[in-house]
């Protein structure tokens, strides 16, 4: 495990303390290959071939709208529940308090966190639509994230700057361990079942989709609050 | 004993309280609008209980051993009395030299927890298995993990010197477009990808602690305002190394071809 030679390195040789309860270490690393491989397992037996699966289904049954409303549904309803979203907005709605952007009190405060994860749950839902169109249509993915970059850019420009920090950290913790493999899997079943996509081409991206949308929508929130 | 059991019973039900909107839309869509079983059910039972019962054991482990420690060390690092050697008094004036070891641990730590990320390994399994196994399973990680130590270790020396988030997260787009161009078209989606994968369980707490602590103790930082915006450069940067790996294999390919072929002439 690199993480225990990276802290024991740190611990002993730069700040000079001993490591405290190695033998807890010990155990924790061996739960933690253990977890790890049943993890790889469990993937290659549910997550992945469900996945496929219903990107074949979806496929087979031709019926574009229901395609897309579970790609939305996919993506809002696996990030309103993140817990480390319900993390970062609340510590959101502390900065806004404190920088007086909303009202101080416990309320205001909640509303304006709920606000920010249906937000950033919004972003994502859009996210998967689009970049499951984007794979139908086979369009190449760079243009999307080029022109998604130059919107992040933009809306940077006239966003509070309160708010660019965690803008810019909730596209990154949008995407958890679960719904990743998933998603993945879905992208690839789909350009696998359709007809001249590359799954390596076509099937990769969903998830750099669902990264982006969130700054965006996230400062447009800013904004407009 | 008894406690740890209790510990890992309540990591599981909050694993499962996460997964179970996943497995009901899921569900829904398959059983309801689809009107298609499940293949091999029991399988698919199986494996979800795999994923969540390893999901909890490792969080769990990193819990119990790594976390504490991890945190422990990204304040004790970033105190005053280890870096200037001082126990009390005002901190003197510091330049950005003076965190030497703050960068060294924060791109040691954002690799280490990288390599370790589960939802990377399920996507470097993916790409791995989908280019014919062109993208391997640890070269893909170990690039991805380069680009989340760069990115970290770039991240606190802002955080250090105090200066904005987006000038760095703009220059870095800039590289990205250039090496878009020049990138083979194949890896293009894939690195994109992996910089949304590479943060999550594992490294968004060790990384947003390293963040807020010296956020908190460098005179003149406010925590809310500079303690964000790391997990943004990790997954930044992965995304410029990933594609740099594949160009790098892509020219030593041609370059060994050339050899090959220059002796016939």
């Amino acid at each position: 495990m690199p993480i225990v030679v990276v802290i024991a390195f740190f611990q002993l040789l730069v700040l000079r303390v001993p490591v405290p309860e190695l033998g807890k270490i010990f155990a924790g690393a061996l739960l933690v290959l253990f977890g790890l491989s049943l993890f790889v397992q469990g993937l290659k037996m549910a997550l992945f071939p469900l996945g496929e699966d219903m990107a074949y289904s979806f496929v087979k049954r031709g019926n574009l709208w229901l395609l897309l409303l579970f790609a939305f549904t996919l993506g809002f309803g696996t990030t309103v529940a993140e817990p480390a979203l319900i993390a970062i907005a609340d510590e959101a709605a502390t900065i806004a308090a404190g920088g007086g952007v909303i009202m101080n009190n416990q309320e205001a405060m909640d509303n304006y966190a709920l606000g920010l994860r249906l937000v950033v749950a919004l972003a994502v839902g859009f996210a998967l639509l689009v970049g499951v169109i984007r794979i139908l249509k086979g369009w190449p993915v760079q243009y999307l994230i080029i022109g998604g970059y130059i919107g992040v850019v933009v809306i940077t420009a006239f966003a509070p700057p309160e708010i660019i920090g965690i803008a810019y950290d909730s596209g990154g913790v949008t995407t958890s361990t679960v719904t990743v493999p998933l998603v993945a899997a879905l992208g690839i079943g789909l350009a696998n079942s359709i007809r001249g996509r590359d799954p390596l081409v076509d099937g990769f991206g969903l998830i750099a989709f669902a990264s982006l949308t969130p700054m965006i929508f996230v400062m447009a929130y800013g904004i407009i609050i | 004993m008894m406690e740890a059991l209790i510990h890992f019973g309540h990591t599981t039900l909050g694993l499962l309280r996460d997964v179970l909107p996943i497995a009901g839309i899921l569900v829904g869509f398959q059983v309801l609008v689809l009107r298609r079983p499940i293949h091999n059910p029991v399988s698919v039972f199986i494996g979800m209980v795999f994923v969540l019962l390893g999901l909890a054991m490792f969080l769990e482990g990193l819990e119990l051993a790594l976390f504490p420690l991890g945190r422990l060390m990204a304040q004790q690092l970033t105190l005053p009395s280890f870096i200037f050697g001082i126990t009390d008094g005002p901190i003197p004036a510091f330049s950005w030299t003076d965190y030497m070891w703050v960068y060294f641990f924060a791109a040691a730590i954002g690799f280490a927890t990288t390599v370790a990320e589960p939802a990377l390994i399920a996507v470097a399994i993916k790409a791995n298995q989908v280019s014919g196994g062109t993208v391997t399973v640890n070269g893909l990680r170990l690039a991805v993990a380069v680009g989340v130590a760069l990115g970290v270790a770039l991240g606190t020396f802002r955080i250090v010197t105090g200066t904005p988030l987006h000038w760095y997260i703009v220059v870095g787009y800039i590289v990205v477009i250039i090496q878009t161009m020049v990138a083979p078209r194949a890896i293009i989606p894939l690195a994109y990808d992996s910089g949304g994968v590479t943060t999550s369980t594992v490294t968004v707490p060790l990384v947003a602690a390293l963040g807020l602590g010296l956020a908190e103790t460098i005179p003149g930082r406010s925590a809310l305002l500079d303690g964000f915006g790391l997990i943004a450069f990790a997954s930044l940067f992965p995304m410029i190394t990933v594609m740099a790996y594949a160009q790098i294999s892509a020219l030593l390919t041609k370059r060994a071809h050339q050899d090959f072929v220059e002796p016939e002439e």
